[in-house]
């Protein structure tokens, strides 16, 4: 980890504080998520206060600051998925992972992430685990796959 | 270059690259403002100052707005008046309504906002997430749920104090302001200056209060209640009680403290004799035996924790002579105990100082003894204001007291640590007479006064050319570092202070002061030490007793243990 975060420094020299935000989005490539630790280190090698850093990587929806659980939801909130009662599908989501967006499982093992668009707005509603696409779900599909996946 | 526009259907001349506002103020026309701040760059943010201009289809913000020779304005249109009252009552819409009991009603930007608009209802509601209140700082308090997201706080912190220990967190309708990991303040960079408290138009940032504690104390039969003002306190605290900014008080307040029961009232200008004595003692042994230089001065307590938290590498220079108050704290809990044969820990010592990071170090306990603290708590200048007013004082029926208390004759070098470049002056007047057994000739070095933010004089000492600089509002000590580290030599001593101006702008003074009120204040602290008969602390005779009786000679075993910073014990 170490070496590898040598390396992303040298590519974003110390004085170019513009480039921030690229190296957080490749730190959290790395690592899934910005942990504190990162963030500092992210702050220090740019001459910024962590303040600064956290306001930015708060600021953007792309970064996470708690890792993601190891079955990964994203529920496509775009236009056509609300059409076909996403919402409604969160909702439920919800319930039985007893998480809201943003949040990751104590144990560590579910997580919810809120996407504007997949853009298989054919297909809709699309939720996505862990690169897999689960299409036309319904909450009845929902139910069955959560089980499968604490099983 | 000038030019006519037109305001209200009245013609006025306007300056070229001026913005509206000023142009408006300039002209006697007054249009609220809440982000704006006189000496910062613009952000147009709050858009409570926006005006007409024709042939604009939106309202314009005047504060960033540089005003053009085509424009037609109009301030109070019924547009403009609606969408600024609109903005208020958005304001409000999840603002806590609680004033009658809120620690800055009455002197809330917010609330005027709402009396000079006319907002009679609540017309928006909307829910905010409840936030808890961050207490664990032993200075301020931050409320996040009062806070109306201005930005004022993270300007100061960042452009002036040059620390940037708040920021905006998160986007859109959820963000605030707050720390990194939503850490409290204590956990931070935050070195306790409370410049914010004094920029923030309402109650969501505020010191950590101590009033309690010390009406408490007072009820009780079993300590025995004692005071020590800052010497700033008598010219700034009559803003707070409604008599003229810069009128020394003194006298008065003597009595009004000994009426509430405080047994004494010493005086922390005695302390800052010591620490000159020190200070001076230190600078020419480090200088005669080539030490480490140049010195910083210790006075500030932000300063201290700026270097401790943020700049670990200078902490072989700061001077480890402990602050006024803790040196008064000792005296009282070790010297004054004795003398008047109560235990130390009897003994309840409170003191006043302009300074909100005084709470934090007053909080770290650093004397020998754990359970004897030097200072038991510090009161802001308004807590001060607060007590009298708890304890009815009525200052016109009051008579000055003219006796003096113990540690009663104070010079004016003490007197001066108040103003920024005090410090580097009074030690400069002492440092002279220690190297060279003679007198400064002229008292008054006029390259340390005024309003700039970093000063520089060089002095001549015998054959040594003294090199002193001074700096204020911390943020523009940048430049001063980059040369040192540079390799300029020339300074022999540094004095810091976080606040622009010095204690007479700390963060624990009246909120909303205006800049010729303190300019009064400064004037009145200069003016009183040209009409002082003892203008340095080596000639103040009490000074010489308690080295005399009690600490020997400046640096001295006795001198270490009472005036001194201990090295950290883990």
């Amino acid at each position: 980890m170490e070496e590898q975060l040598n390396i992303l420094f040298q590519k974003y020299p110390s004085d170019r504080q513009d480039l921030l935000l690229p190296l957080l989005q490749e730190m959290q490539e790395e690592s899934g998520y910005l942990s504190p630790e990162l963030l500092r280190m992210a702050g220090e090698h740019f001459n910024l206060p962590i303040n600064k850093v956290y306001g930015v990587a708060t600021f953007y929806n792309q970064f996470r600051l708690i890792p993601k659980g190891k079955f990964h939801f994203k529920v496509c909130s775009g236009t056509a998925c609300q059409l076909e009662r996403s919402s409604s599908l969160l909702q439920s989501l919800e319930k039985l992972t007893h998480l809201q967006p943003g949040q990751t499982s104590r144990d560590g093992k579910f997580s919810i992430e809120i996407i504007h668009c997949f853009g298989a707005c054919h297909q809709s509603p699309v939720i996505e685990v862990n690169g897999k696409f689960y299409t036309k779900m319904t909450e009845e599909k929902l139910s069955r796959l959560l089980e499968s996946l604490t099983e | 270059m000038f030019f006519t526009v037109e305001i209200n259907n009245q013609k006025v001349t306007a300056k070229k690259g001026e913005t509206i506002l000023s142009l408006l103020n300039r002209n006697g026309i007054f249009v609220p403002t809440l982000c704006h701040m006189p000496g910062f760059s613009p952000t147009g943010s709050c858009r409570m100052c926006v005006v007409e201009v024709e042939g604009r289809s939106s309202l314009v913000p005047s504060c960033s707005q540089l005003v053009e020779e085509w424009m037609s304005i109009k301030t109070h249109s019924p547009r403009v008046i609606k969408a600024r009252k609109t903005l208020v009552e958005l304001l409000l819409a999840n603002h806590p309504d609680d004033c009658l009991y809120c620690d800055r009603t009455g002197n809330c930007e917010l609330q005027k906002l709402a009396i000079e608009l006319n907002v009679t209802e609540r017309r928006y509601r909307s829910r905010r997430p409840s936030v808890m209140i961050d207490r664990n700082c032993s200075s301020l308090e931050r409320d996040s749920a009062k806070c109306i997201s201005c930005g004022r706080c993270i300007r100061i912190c960042d452009e002036i104090i040059g620390v940037k220990s708040i920021e905006f967190i998160g986007r859109g309708h959820t963000s605030s302001i707050g720390t990194a990991q939503n850490k409290g303040l204590n956990l931070k960079s935050c070195i306790k200056c409370g410049q914010c408290i004094s920029v923030c138009p309402t109650g969501a940032i505020r010191e950590k209060p101590a009033l309690q504690t010390v009406i408490d104390a007072l009820g009780n039969d079993k300590v025995i209640p004692v005071i020590q003002l800052s010497s700033l306190i008598p010219f700034s605290i009559g803003e707070e009680l409604g008599i003229k900014s810069g009128k020394d008080i003194l006298n008065l307040l003597r009595t009004a403290l000994r009426k509430i029961g405080f047994r004494n009232v010493f005086d922390s200008s005695f302390g800052a004799d010591l620490v000159v004595m020190e200070e001076a003692a230190e600078l020419m042994r480090r200088i005669q035996n080539n030490e480490k230089l140049p010195v910083f001065s210790s006075y500030c307590p932000s300063w201290n924790l700026q270097v401790e938290q943020n700049i670990p590498r200078l902490s072989g220079h700061l001077s480890d002579v402990l602050s006024p108050q803790q040196i008064i704290g000792n005296l009282i809990k070790f010297h004054y105990a004795s003398r008047a044969g109560v235990p130390a820990g009897q003994i309840f010592s409170v003191s006043v100082m302009p300074c909100t990071s005084r709470k934090t170090e007053a909080d770290r306990n650093l004397s020998d003894d754990p359970a004897i603290k030097p200072v038991d708590a510090v009161l802001t200048t308004r807590e001060l204001a607060k007590l009298l007013c708890i304890f009815g004082i009525d200052f016109s029926k009051l008579e000055p007291e003219v006796t003096e208390g113990a540690f009663g004759t104070y010079g004016s070098s003490g007197k001066l640590f108040g103003v920024a470049g005090g410090v580097a002056e009074s030690v400069t007047r002492t440092l002279h007479y220690m190297m060279t057994g003679q007198e400064l000739k002229n008292y008054r070095i006029s390259e340390l006064r005024g309003n700039k933010g970093r000063k520089e004089g060089k002095i001549k000492i015998g054959k040594m050319t003294f090199g002193v600089a001074v700096v204020n509002g911390m943020s523009n000590l940048r430049e001063l570092l980059a040369e040192l580290d540079a390799g300029k030599n020339d300074i022999h001593f540094v004095e810091v202070m976080a606040c622009p101006m010095g204690c007479v702008n700390g963060g624990g003074q009246s909120i909303g002061t205006d800049e010729k009120s303190l300019r009064a204040r400064i004037k009145s602290v200069y003016d009183a030490d040209e009409e002082e008969m003892i203008r340095a602390a080596h000639k103040n005779p009490i000074v010489n007793q308690i080295y005399d009786e009690l600490l020997k000679a400046p640096l001295s075993p006795a001198a270490m243990n009472f005036l001194h910073k201990k090295p950290l014990k883990d």
